[in-house]
């Protein structure tokens, strides 16, 4: 069988509802290269997910035990063979060995074999933007199937870990009470890219210093700009994972700001600058092999220019040559 | 892209026994190996090994057991695997007497890591595993 029957077939399973279909297109997705360009064109007439939602937080905060929670309370309604939410769950590689342990299942026990849910482990695979090609596609496909809604969990820490958060319609900021927290989120860039706060963890001390501080964060970061009237203040709340407690609350204001999405015209917006993002991460990355290769050329003896000279001259000959051999076309 | 992508492989501890210390020191070796270990932890069931294999689409299943159940429970594990249409190696580890292999290794079970096994031989016996799994597509 041909590479493009392959994928045919194995889309025609998994929208009959093959966990393992589904399963080798994600692989297919994760793996990049040529095989997942043709995927993705597959893709380009197929619906999207009706809602994509992040959640984003340090090591130990309580995300996998919250996205286990939120699968839960989405994954009731009327099923069909499909699965009706999804999890993509992303931990990091080991920087020296490229290997990784997942072991954001262990916390999905309960909802992971749930007819109505599929969940996916995924390794970071380093730092070039291998994983935030991966996600986009694995979405598409996931949408494309027939999953309603898919919900990526994702260590926010960094800027490409926050490269994820590009996938997502909703985002949700997860924490635990501690002294500085408030600080540790603006630091990691949290407080522009939440769209919802979860102070998990609830159960412990410093509940309430903690909602506190993010509110005020939150209003002095409002109170600075952007106030259009239209604009989205995130809802802070407490959760406690582990007992569940505050997590119909978490969900509704989520679905909430689906609402107010869908009201102001803002989807289509979030998803338009979300293409745009892709597209323009995916030019870089499609340039930077070329840039390096061609700067490694350069002969510096041959003329004495500074080196904002030099990348002048080599990024006209990128561009000069667009078309070149190592574009892969995708 | 033209680097291979890492094998992404599964772990998971079957039946009621009490802690996974012995697994974890697994996971970590693997992953220092630079596989991708998809890691289930305690108290799982063949089913549940099953679904999360599909879903994950690993290359190799392994189980470990220290309660004395590896004769029923390794060859239901691998039926199941069957079962569901899989070609997925089952490897089991933990505690698994001399004598019960050959039993196991007829009933499919791929390899059987008994005590002290060295950390090595696991790694290549995961390899190994893997290597008779089918590809990818493309
Ligand atoms: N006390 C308490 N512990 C929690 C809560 N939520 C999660 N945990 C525990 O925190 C640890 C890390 O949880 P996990 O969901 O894996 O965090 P992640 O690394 O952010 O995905 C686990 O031991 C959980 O049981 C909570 O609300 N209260
Ligand atoms: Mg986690």
């Amino acid at each position: 069988m041909s590479r493009d029957d392959a994928l045919d077939a194995l889309l025609t399973d998994a929208r009959h509802g093959s966990r393992r279909a589904l399963g080798r297109l994600l692989s297919v997705a994760e793996r990049g290269g040529d095989a997942a360009s043709a995927l993705d064109r597959r893709m380009l007439d197929a619906p999207p997910p009706l809602w994509t939602v992040g959640i984003v937080g340090a090591p130990g905060v309580g995300k996998s035990t919250l996205t286990a929670r939120l699968v839960a309370a989405a994954a009731d309604g009327p099923t069909g063979p499909v699965p009706r939410v999804a999890v993509i769950a992303v931990d990091p590689s080991s920087p020296l060995t490229g290997g990784a342990i997942l072991g954001d299942r262990i916390r999905m026990q309960g909802v992971g074999s749930r007819p109505e849910v599929f969940v996916r482990s995924m390794a970071h695979r380093g730092d070039d933007g291998g994983l935030a090609r991966a996600v986009p596609i694995a979405i598409r496909v996931l949408g494309s199937v027939g999953v309603a809604t898919v919900i990526v969990e994702t260590v926010g820490v960094g800027q490409i870990e926050l490269e994820i958060i590009h996938v997502a319609d909703t985002v949700i900021a997860a924490m635990s009470p501690g002294w500085g927290d408030a600080i540790q989120a603006a630091k990691a860039g949290l407080l522009e890219v939440a769209d919802l706060f979860a102070v998990n963890k609830a159960d412990r001390p410093g509940v309430a210093d903690a909602v506190r501080d993010l509110e005020q964060m939150l209003d002095a970061g409002l109170a600075r700009g952007s106030g259009d009237g239209r604009a989205w203040r995130p809802p802070v709340l407490p959760t406690v994972a582990t007992d569940g407690t505050g997590i119909d609350g978490l969900w509704s204001a989520a679905e909430a700001h689906r609402e107010w999405l869908v009201a102001t015209g803002g989807l289509q917006r979030v998803r338009d600058e979300r293409i745009r993002h892709e597209i323009g991460r995916r030019a870089k990355d499609l340039l930077a092999g070329r840039i390096d290769a061609r700067t490694a050329e350069l002969d510096l003896a041959t003329a004495r220019q500074t080196p904002g000279q030099w990348a002048a001259l080599v990024a006209a000959d990128v561009c000069a040559h667009a078309d070149a051999p190592g574009t892969s076309a995708a | 892209m033209s680097d291979p992508p890492p094998i992404r492989i599964l772990l998971a501890k079957l039946g009621f026994d009490g802690h996974d210390r012995g697994l974890k020191v697994i996971a970590r070796t693997l992953r220092d190996a630079g596989f991708e270990v998809i890691y289930l932890g305690l108290r799982q069931t063949a089913g549940s090994v099953v679904i999360a294999a599909e879903q994950e689409d690993v290359a190799v299943i392994g189980i470990s057991m220290h309660n004395g159940g590896h004769l029923t429970l390794g060859p239901m594990m691998v039926r199941a695997v069957a079962d569901a249409g899989l070609e997925i190696p089952v490897v089991i580890g933990g505690i698994v007497p001399a004598e019960d292999v050959p039993t196991l290794r007829e009933h499919g079970i791929f390899a059987v890591l008994g005590p002290g096994t060295a950390l090595e031989t696991v790694v290549a016996t995961i390899h190994a595993a893997a290597a008779t799994h089918d590809g990818m597509v493309g």
